[in-house]
C-alpha cells in the first residue's frame, strides 16, 4: 500500500507519522516549498533573527529516513484520480492508493489593482519570507494590509528591523472581529505603544509600480497615499486549491470532506487548512485554518487509513497567538458580538496589559469560553470546565487551579473572585491553590 | 515608527565605545611592565640555601637587566634557572651520590614544579615602570571604566518595552558564532590558558588589583583572586542586564538576584575574610564533585579546630544530603540555576549565547556519556585520596594516587571546566561545562532524573512546534520534542533556568513541582486534543 501526502505541513507531517506509526504501508510526502517540514508560526522568528531556519524544523533530518518517509521536493501539477497518479511540474508520475491532500491555505488577494507587482507579497510560505529578506535592505517604507493574526506578526518582523510601516486595517479596532472590545482596545493600544502607525478603518484601494513593476505607492480608501517599496498583504488565507479545481474533486471553498476527512472521491482525503468539513460540529467553522486542527486532523485519518475509521471531533475550541508581547489564549467560545443569554465576567490589571474574561450562560451558569491576555491558564483545567458545563461559581471558586503562569508571578484570581462578587453581591473565596498535584487530583476525577 | 531619543543612543554608543577601549587597554595593560630580576624574591621563593647559591651564580648575568616585558624576562630566567637545576642534579648524584631511586634524592634536586611555581611570584616582584608605578590609573581605566562603560550601554535599555529581546542574535556576529564570537572566544580561551597555566604572564592585572586583596583579606593578590574579582565583576555586571531583560519576568529576576548574592558573597567576600581572620579559604556553597579538591586537605581543615570541622561537616553533609533532599524537592535547579557559581557566570554573562548550545540528538549521546564519566572519574580519583588518607599508602591499583588527583586537576579542572567551559561560550553556549562536564551536575541530574517531584509540565495541546524552547536551551534540551505531543519534560540535564518558559510565544512550558504521579512524570503522555480521549502513540 503506498500513500501518498501532497503537503508538508503539520496537518500532511501529522498524518505521515501516525500512519507510520501504526503501519508499514510506504509513504510519500510531496511538497514543492521545502524539502523538510518546517514550523510555519516559526518563520517570524527566522526574519527576527531568534532562530535559523534549522532551529524551525521540528525534526532533525535523520528522522524521516530513519522512519522510512519518504520525501519528493517538488510542486504537483495536477492529480489524475481515475488513475490515481500524482503528476508533478517536472512531469514524474507518482502512483499512490491513498491519497491525503493537505495544500494548505494562500494569502488573500482581493483583485486589488497592483496586487502582482513586485514587492507585493503575502506571509505564509518560505518563498514569501525569502521575497521579504530580499526587499528588506531597500525598504525605506512599508505598508502591511489587514490585521489579523498574520498582519500582526508582520508589523513585529517589520519593528524588529527598524523598517518604518504603515498597517492599514479595516475594523475599527483590532482584530475586533474576534476579540471582545476590551480585549481588541487593549491590543490595539499596546501595538500603537510600539510606535506602530496603525490606522484603523483605512484599507487598502490600489498599489502603484513603478516602470520596473515595483511597487512605490499604496491608495488607502480614503485617498490617501503611501509612498512604499515593500507591501505585505494579510488580510486573511484561503485553501490552496487551485490546481485542484475543475477535476472531478468536489471542492467549495475548500476541499470538502464529511467526518472522517473522506473527499467525494474513493480514497482521497483532505486535512488541514485546505479541507472545508461538510458537516462542522454545532458552533465551529467550516474551515478552521490553524495549527492544531491539521494537527488533529492528520491523526484522525491516519487512524481511518490505517483500519480503524475514527470521525473527526475537535473537541472544545482553543488558539493562541502573541501580540507584540502580549500572549493570548482562548478556550471555548468567547465571541466579540455575545447574543444575550452570554454573561461576561471580565477583569483587567490596571496596567492595562492583562485580562482574564470568563463567559457564562446565563440561565443555566455554565462556562462557555475563557479569554486570556497576558495570562496564561492551564488548557486542560479549562477545558474540562468547559466540558462539564461547570457553574461559573464553582469555576471561580476553584480559579487558581486553572493559572499556568510562571512561579514567583503575580496571581490574579483573588481579584477576579473579588470582582465577581462585587457584580453579583456574593461572597465567593477561593478554595484552592495553585499547585500541581491538586490540578492532577481534579482532572484525574 | 518609535524610536530612542537621539541622546540615549549616543550614550549607549559612547558605552560601547568605552567599553571597547576598555578591554583593549585592559589587553595591552599585560606588555605595560618592564622587568628587573627582584633578588630577594626569588631567593624567597627558592627557599633553601643549597639551592639558592646555585641560582645565584646562574642568575648573576640577569642582575641589572632590564627586561622589555614578561616573556622576554620569564624566558631569561627560566633559562638560568634550568641551568642551575642541572647544576644541583649533578651536585647530588656526583658528590651525595644519589640517585632516582633514593628517596633523598627528591628532596636535594630542584625539582620542575618548584621551578614553575618561582615564576609567578618572582615576576610580581620584578614588574616595575609603567603600569606598577600608577597601578590604580590602569585598574581605573580597564576594569574600572569597563564596568561602568558596560553600565552606560546596559542601564538605558530600561527604556525599552519589556518583552523577549531576541532580536537579532541571529544577525549578530557575536552572538551566531560570527568573527566577532571568535574573537571573543579566543580572548577568554587565551585568558584562561595564561591563567591555569602561564599565571607569570598575568602579573600586572594582579598587581592592579593588589590593594583590594590587601583590603579585603590583608595578603596581596594571587591570580586567583584577581581571577574571583573578575568573575564576581562579570557576573554583576551582566546579572543587571538579566534584570533589566527579564523585568517583566519575577522567576528570572529571584534567580539572578540569588547568583548574584551566592558568587559575592559566598564565592568571594566570605573565603577572603576568613583568610583575613586567619581561617581556612572556604567556599560554602561549593560542593563535591564539583568541588574536586575538598577532600585533599582534611588536615588542614580538622587542624582549623572547631571551625574547620564545621566546614568538613557541612561540605560532606551538603554532598550527601543537601542534593538529595533540596533536589528532590525542586530540582537540580536550586543549585544550578540559583547558587552555584559556574552557573551563575553562565545565566549572566552566558545568557547572550545560549542559543548556540546543539540541540542534536547526538550531542545528547556525547553528553551522557562525557558527563557520567567524568563523574566517575571524579568518584575514583576521590576515593583513592581518601584511601591515602587513612592507609597513608599512596598507590592505590596500581596507580600513584597523588599522581591521579593531578590528572583530574589538570584535565577536568583547569581545562574542561576553565579553558572549554567558558572560553567556549560563544562557540558552544554557556552551559558547555554544566552539560559536558560537570560531575556534580552529572549526580544532581540522576536525583532530577530518577527521584524528584520537579518537572516541566505543557499546557496541552498549545505548542506550535515554533522551536524558540529548544534554540533558547542552553542545556541543548529539545524541549519541543516533548512539548509538541504534551509530554512533561524531565531531563536530567534540565537547570530550571525557566527561559523555554519565558520565550515561549504560547505559553506553553511551565516549571513545577508535584508529589502525585511522582513516578508516571515522563513515561505518561498526558495527550491531548489530538484524538479526543484517545490516547495515541507518538514516533521516537
Ligand atoms: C505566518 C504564519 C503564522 C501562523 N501562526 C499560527 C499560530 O500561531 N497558531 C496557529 O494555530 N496557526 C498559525 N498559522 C496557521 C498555520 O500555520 C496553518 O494553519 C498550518 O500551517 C496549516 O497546515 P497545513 O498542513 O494544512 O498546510 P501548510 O502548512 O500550508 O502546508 C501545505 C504544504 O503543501 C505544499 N503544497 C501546496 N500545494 C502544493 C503543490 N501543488 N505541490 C507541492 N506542494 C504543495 C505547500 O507548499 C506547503 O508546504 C500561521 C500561519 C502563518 C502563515
Ligand atoms: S529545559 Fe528549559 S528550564 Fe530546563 S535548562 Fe532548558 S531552557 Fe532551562
Ligand atoms: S516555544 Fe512553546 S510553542 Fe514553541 S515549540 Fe516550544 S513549547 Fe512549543
Amino acid at each position: 500500500m503506498h500513500i501518498v501526502i501532497i503537503g508538508n505541513g503539520i496537518s500532511g507531517i501529522t498524518a505521515a507519522c501516525h500512519i507510520r506509526k501504526l503501519s508499514d504501508y510506504r509513504i510519500t510526502v510531496i511538497s514543492g516549498e521545502s524539502e523538510y517540514f518546517f514550523s510555519r508560526p516559526a518563520l517570524m522568528y527566522i526574519y527576527m533573527g531568534h532562530m535559523t531556519f534549522e532551529h524551525a524544523k521540528p525534526y532533525e533530518d535523520w528522522f524521516w529516513d530513519k522512519n522510512r518517509i519518504e520525501r519528493i521536493h517538488g510542486w504537483v501539477d495536477q492529480v489524475d484520480f481515475a488513475a490515481k497518479q500524482v503528476i508533478l511540474y517536472d512531469g514524474r508520475k507518482i502512483g499512490y492508493d491513498r491519497l491525503i491532500l493537505a495544500t494548505g491555505s494562500q494569502p488573500n488577494k482581493f483583485g486589488w489593482p497592483g496586487q502582482d507587482l513586485d514587492g507585493v507579497h503575502g506571509l505564509y510560505s518560505l518563498q514569501d519570507l525569502e521575497a521579504l529578506e530580499r526587499h528588506s535592505p531597500h525598504i525605506e517604507h512599508a505598508v502591511i494590509v489587514g490585521g489579523g493574526l498574520i498582519g500582526v506578526e508582520l508589523a513585529e518582523m517589520l519593528h524588529s528591523r527598524h523598517i518604518p510601516f504603515t498597517f492599514l486595517v479595516r475594523e475599527s479596532s483590532f482584530w475586533n472581529i474576534v476579540l471582545p472590545p476590551e480585549e481588541s482596545a487593549m491590543v490595539t493600544r499596546h501595538i500603537r505603544a510600539h510606535g506602530v502607525d496603525l490606522r484603523l478603518e483605512s484599507e487598502l484601494k490600489e498599489i502603484w509600480g513603478d516602470q520596473q513593476g515595483r511597487c512605490k505607492m499604496v491608495v488607502t480608501s480614503e485617498g490617501e497615499k503611501i509612498r512604499c517599496q515593500y507591501v505585505g498583504l494579510t488580510a486573511g488565507v484561503s485553501p490552496n486549491v487551485d490546481f485542484l479545481r475543475f477535476s472531478a474533486l468536489d471542492i467549495e471553498k475548500g476541499i470538502l470532506v464529511d467526518d472522517y476527512l473522506q473527499t467525494n472521491i474513493p480514497d482521497v482525503y483532505a486535512i488541514g487548512d485546505c479541507a472545508q468539513l461538510r458537516q462542522p460540529q454545532p458552533g465551529r467553522r467550516p474551515i478552521e485554518a490553524v495549527w492544531y486542527t491539521g494537527r488533529m486532523m492528520g491523526q484522525v485519518v491516519a487512524q481511518t487509513i490505517c483500519g480503524k475509521p475514527t470521525p473527526y471531533n475537535p473537541g472544545i475550541w482553543f488558539n493562541s497567538a502573541k501580540f507584540f508581547d502580549i500572549e493570548y489564549q482562548v478556550y471555548g467560545t468567547v465571541l466579540p458580538n455575545p447574543p444575550e443569554h452570554h454573561a461576561s465576567l471580565y477583569w483587567e490589571h490596571p496596567d492595562g496589559q492583562r485580562s482574564v474574561r470568563i463567559v457564562y450562560d446565563r440561565r443555566t451558569d455554565s462556562v462557555l469560553g475563557f479569554n486570556l491576555m497576558g495570562i496564561r491558564y492551564r488548557h486542560e483545567v479549562c477545558e474540562r470546565w468547559l466540558c462539564d458545563g461547570t457553574p461559573i461559581e464553582e469555576v471561580l471558586q476553584d480559579l487558581s487551579l486553572a493559572n499556568f503562569d510562571p512561579e514567583f508571578y503575580p496571581q490574579y484570581e483573588g481579584a477576579i473572585v473579588a470582582q465577581y462578587n462585587q457584580q453579583a453581591g456574593k461572597q465567593l473565596k477561593l478554595r484552592k491553590r495553585r499547585r500541581l498535584d491538586l490540578v492532577l487530583d481534579f482532572l484525574k476525577r | 515608527m518609535m524610536r530612542k531619543p537621539v541622546f540615549v543612543k549616543t550614550i549607549q554608543f559612547v558605552g560601547i565605545g568605552l567599553f571597547v577601549f576598555a578591554l583593549a587597554l585592559f589587553s595591552w595593560s599585560l606588555t605595560a611592565s618592564k622587568f628587573v630580576l627582584n633578588e630577594e624574591a626569588l631567593k624567597a621563593a627558592i627557599g633553601n640555601e643549597q639551592h639558592w647559591a646555585h641560582v645565584a651564580v646562574h642568575i648573576a648575568p640577569m642582575q641589572g637587566q632590564t627586561y622589555p616585558n614578561s616573556f622576554a624576562f620569564i624566558a631569561a630566567l627560566d633559562a638560568a634557572l634550568r641551568r642551575a637545576q642541572e647544576d644541583i642534579r649533578k651536585q647530588v648524584t656526583d658528590e651525595l651520590g644519589l640517585t632516582p631511586s633514593d628517596g633523598a634524592y627528591w628532596n636535594a634536586i630542584l625539582q620542575d614544579y618548584q621551578l614553575k611555581a618561582v615564576r609567578f611570584p618572582v615576576a610580581k616582584a620584578s614588574a616595575m615602570g609603567l603600569l606598577p608605578d600608577r597601578s590604580w590609573l590602569f585598574f581605573a581605566l580597564s576594569i574600572g571604566l569597563g564596568v561602568l562603560s558596560a553600565f552606560l550601554y546596559l542601564l538605558p535599555q530600561k527604556r525599552d518595552l519589556p518583552g523577549i529581546w531576541h532580536n537579532g542574535l541571529w544577525h549578530h556576529s557575536l552572538t551566531s558564532r560570527g568573527w566577532l564570537g571568535m574573537a571573543l572566544g579566543a580572548w577568554l580561551i587565551a585568558f584562561y590558558a595564561l591563567l591555569y597555566f602561564y599565571p607569570e604572564h598575568l602579573v600586572n592585572w594582579v598587581i592592579m588589583v593588589d590593594p583590594i586583596s590587601e583590603a579585603l583579606s590583608g595578603h596581596p593578590a594571587s591570580q586567583w583572586f584577581l581571577y574571583g574579582l573578575l568573575y564576581t565583576l562579570a557576573i554583576l555586571v551582566m546579572g543587571v542586564r538579566m534584570l533589566i531583560k527579564y523585568r517583566h519576568n519575577r522567576y528570572q529576576i529571584i534567580r539572578t538576584v540569588s547568583v548574584m548574592f551566592f558568587q559575592t558573597a559566598f564565592a568571594f567576600l566570605i573565603p577572603e575574610i576568613l583568610v583575613r581572620l586567619n581561617k581556612p579559604y572556604f567556599d560554602f556553597k561549593n560542593i563535591w564533585p564539583l568541588d574536586y579538591d575538598f577532600f585533599f586537605e582534611i588536615d588542614e581543615l580538622i587542624a582549623n579546630g572547631t571551625l574547620g570541622i564545621f566546614m568538613l561537616g557541612w561540605g560532606i553533609a551538603l554532598a550527601v544530603v543537601g542534593v538529595p533532599v533540596f533536589t528532590y524537592f525542586f530540582g537540580k535547579r536550586w543549585y544550578c540555576s540559583w547558587v552555584c557559581g559556574c552557573g551563575g557566570l553562565a545565566e549572566t554573562m552566558g545568557d547572550p549565547f545560549r542559543q548556540l548550545s546543539s540541540k542534536k540528538l547526538r550531542a545528547w549521546r556525547i553528553e551522557r556519556w562525557l558527563i557520567h564519566g567524568v563523574l566517575v572519574f571524579a568518584v575514583v580519583m576521590t576515593a583513592m585520596v581518601l584511601y591515602t588518607y587513612f592507609t597513608g599508602e599512596s598507590r592505590v591499583l596500581g596507580l600513584d594516587s597523588y599522581q591521579v588527583r593531578k590528572w583530574y586537576g589538570l584535565y577536568i579542572g583547569s581545562w574542561f571546566a576553565g579553558v572549554i567551559g567558558t572560553g567556549f561560550y560563544p562557540l558552544m553556549g554557556n552551559r558547555v561545562w554544566c552539560r559536558f562536564g560537570c560531575p556534580l551536575a552529572a549526580y544532581l541530574g540522576l536525583v532530577q532524573r530518577f527521584r524528584s517531584r520537579f518537572r516541566i509540565t505543557t499546557n496541552g495541546g498549545q505548542c506550535i512546534s515554533c522551536g524558540n524552547c529548544s534554540t533558547y536551551c542552553e542545556m541543548g534540551i529539545d524541549v519541543r520534542w516533548y512539548a509538541q505531543r504534551g509530554q512533561d519534560i524531565v531531563r536530567a540535564s534540565c537547570v530550571g533556568c525557566g527561559v523555554c518558559a519565558a520565550v515561549c510565544p504560547r505559553g506553553v512550558l511551565r516549571l513545577e513541582q508535584a508529589s502525585a504521579d511522582v513516578s508516571k512524570r515522563a513515561s505518561e503522555l498526558r495527550v491531548l486534543r489530538m484524538v479526543p480521549g484517545k490516547q495515541v502513540e507518538m514516533l521516537a
